[in-house]
């Protein structure tokens, strides 16, 4: 029993047992990459990248899925972000500290773990069919926007509240307004956390299927959306109907369009990766 | 002498404990008075009050007034204005991580003055007054965190400056800085005293000996006796300032 208990032993087990855990974290995500890359890269072509599909989908390429997830993620970041800030702002600087502020950010918390099929239904529910925009790249943008806004204002009022108190006295001291403090002493020092997390919500957001399906996804569109009340193929739902509803595709077109997808969301998170390093070494508070 | 600030009857409190207790005193137009006495005898306090930045205090309250040019901080004045009015240098050297240049132009900016030759102006003269000019003229668009403790302190002086008070306080200014420093500070405040009225809270007696015209000893939220400096150095009428000043406490 002693001799069980030996520290040094106790700290070799409690070593392995950690480094068991993090491989079986990382091994399956190495293994699906690998994969995907290996598999998917054999069909990546300037012509997969940038023509339209053909032969119901079997031959050509997948620029309109590629098109139609770069106008959501934009059509979300427009929404999105504004209110995001705008609300971000008001929580964590005007808001009084009460029962329904305090209600509000339950809320919020709550929002952010909603399953993202629930997001797909309401978006179908109200922007397509309340507000009567049909399945479009309005509706879904807005469905992926409300989607994204927990994530984008949690992460805001955490930078915004990062700012240190001192730059906020400063700005009053010297007469300054309420506004004018937020805008100029608190909201660029906030910005570089804003963006990083708001980064990082749109890449999850640009690989979701469920809130898009209902509300813009097209199944076979071999053309580009004129307008945004048209509907648009997208990355994740074309994989998604490549590989389980069109019979007898190519299992390499299906690796490739992966893979396309995978790059996107890694480019995504590398982008607000850099913003977050760059603007941290920058930082002197 | 022209009565800038009347405070009558000042009490303050945190959450309903007593920090000042009806503190009655006049600051005249173009005077330095320095405000001593020992840690918690509410200087801070007091000094927060006559620019409202006690308004920021969580469970602040007060009662008796204060009044600047004849009109009440708390019923009168706007308080964007009055804040411009009533300068404030803080005890930690506070930059903001933008350039030097932008600190100094932030008040201006924020009270309307866009013009690039305008805010030039304001920056070189505001920077020359806090004896900084000659230091940084080279360096204005570096990020003024870049500078040394005693030259951020100038600068905070100058971006105080640049906004164009009338009033300005000052407190500790000088408790993390080098002797050097700190004397350039003093000369400083000397020559601004011609234009302007300095409030200066220390705790080193012999800075408030040094650079004030009159001196107030506070001590645990009272204020104990105001007079002309030499005086409450050498025949103070209360023994507690003896005390202090002669060290025996604090
Ligand atoms: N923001 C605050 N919230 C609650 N109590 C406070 C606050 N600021 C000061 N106090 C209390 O009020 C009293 C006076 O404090 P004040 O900071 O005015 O003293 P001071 O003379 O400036 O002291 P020091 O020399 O240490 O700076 C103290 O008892 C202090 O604990
Ligand atoms: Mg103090």
């Amino acid at each position: 029993m002693n001799q069980l208990m030996n520290p040094r032993r106790t700290e070799k087990i409690v070593f392995f047992f950690l480094l068991l855990s993090t491989l079986v974290v990382v091994l399956p995500v190495i293994l699906v990459v690998g994969i995907i890359v290996v598999r998917g890269s054999s069909v990546l072509s300037w012509e997969f990248l940038t023509a339209l599909p053909r032969m119901g989908m079997k031959a050509g390429g997948i620029f309109p899925a590629i098109f139609g997830t770069f106008c959501l993620v934009v059509g979300t970041v427009v929404f999105a972000l504004p209110v995001g800030i705008f609300s971000a702002i008001y929580l964590s600087e005007y808001s009084k500290r009460g029962r329904l502020t305090r209600l509000i950010e339950l809320a919020i918390v709550n929002l952010a773990g909603v399953p993202s099929v629930v997001y797909g239904l309401f978006g179908l529910g109200f922007f397509v069919v309340f507000l009567n925009f049909g399945a479009s790249i309005l509706a879904g943008s807005l469905t992926l926007a409300v989607m994204s806004l927990p994530v984008i204002i949690t992460a805001s009022r955490e930078a915004l509240q990062a700012v240190p108190k001192s730059f906020r006295e400063v700005s009053y001291s010297l007469g300054a307004t309420k506004w004018q403090t937020i805008r100029h002493a608190v909201l660029p020092h906030a910005l570089p956390g804003i963006l990083t997390g708001t980064i990082l919500s749109l890449s999850r957001a640009a690989g979701e299927t469920a809130p898009i399906l209902f509300t813009v996804a097209a199944f076979y569109l071999p053309k580009l959306p004129k307008s945004v009340f048209d509907q648009a193929m997208a990355l994740p739902y074309h994989l998604y109907v490549l590989s389980t509803q069109v019979p007898n595709v190519k299992l390499e077109l299906q690796y490739g369009t992966a893979l396309v997808l995978v790059a996107l969301a890694v480019l995504m998170n590398i982008v607000g990766i850099v913003i977050r390093s760059y603007f941290r070494t920058k930082k002197q508070w | 002498m022209v009565e800038k600030i009347q405070v009558q009857d000042l009490s303050a409190y945190y959450d309903g404990a007593l920090a000042l207790k009806k503190v009655n005193l006049t600051i005249y137009d173009h005077e330095i008075l320095g405000i001593i006495g020992p840690a918690n005898s509410g200087k801070t306090t007091f000094l927060r009050t006559l620019n409202r930045m006690n308004d920021f205090s969580p469970g602040f309250s007060y009662e008796g007034s204060v009044r600047i040019d004849g009109k009440d901080v708390y019923r009168d004045w706007e308080v964007p204005q009055l804040r411009k009015s009533v300068g404030m240098v803080f005890a930690i050297p506070t930059p903001l991580p933008i350039t030097v240049f932008e600190n100094l132009a932030y008040g201006p900016r924020r009270h309307g003055i866009r013009s690039r030759k305008r805010l030039s102006e304001i920056v070189e003269r505001s920077l020359k007054a806090a004896f900084l000019w000659d230091e940084v003229k080279d360096r204005l668009h570096e990020s003024a965190m870049k500078l040394s403790g005693g030259q951020q302190q100038r600068l905070c002086i100058a971006r105080t400056l640049a906004a164009e008070p009338e009033v300005i306080l000052f407190d500790e200014p000088c408790s993390g800085l080098d002797p050097i420093s700190t004397a350039k500070i003093e000369e400083a405040m000397r020559e601004l005293n011609k234009q302007y009225t300095l409030v200066l809270v220390t705790n080193n007696t012999k800075q408030a000996a040094r650079v004030s015209d009159r001196v107030a000893f506070f001590l645990m939220g009272e204020l104990v006796e105001i007079d002309e400096t030499e005086k409450v150095f050498t025949i103070p009428k209360d023994e507690r300032t003896e005390g202090y000043v002669s060290g025996r406490y604090g």
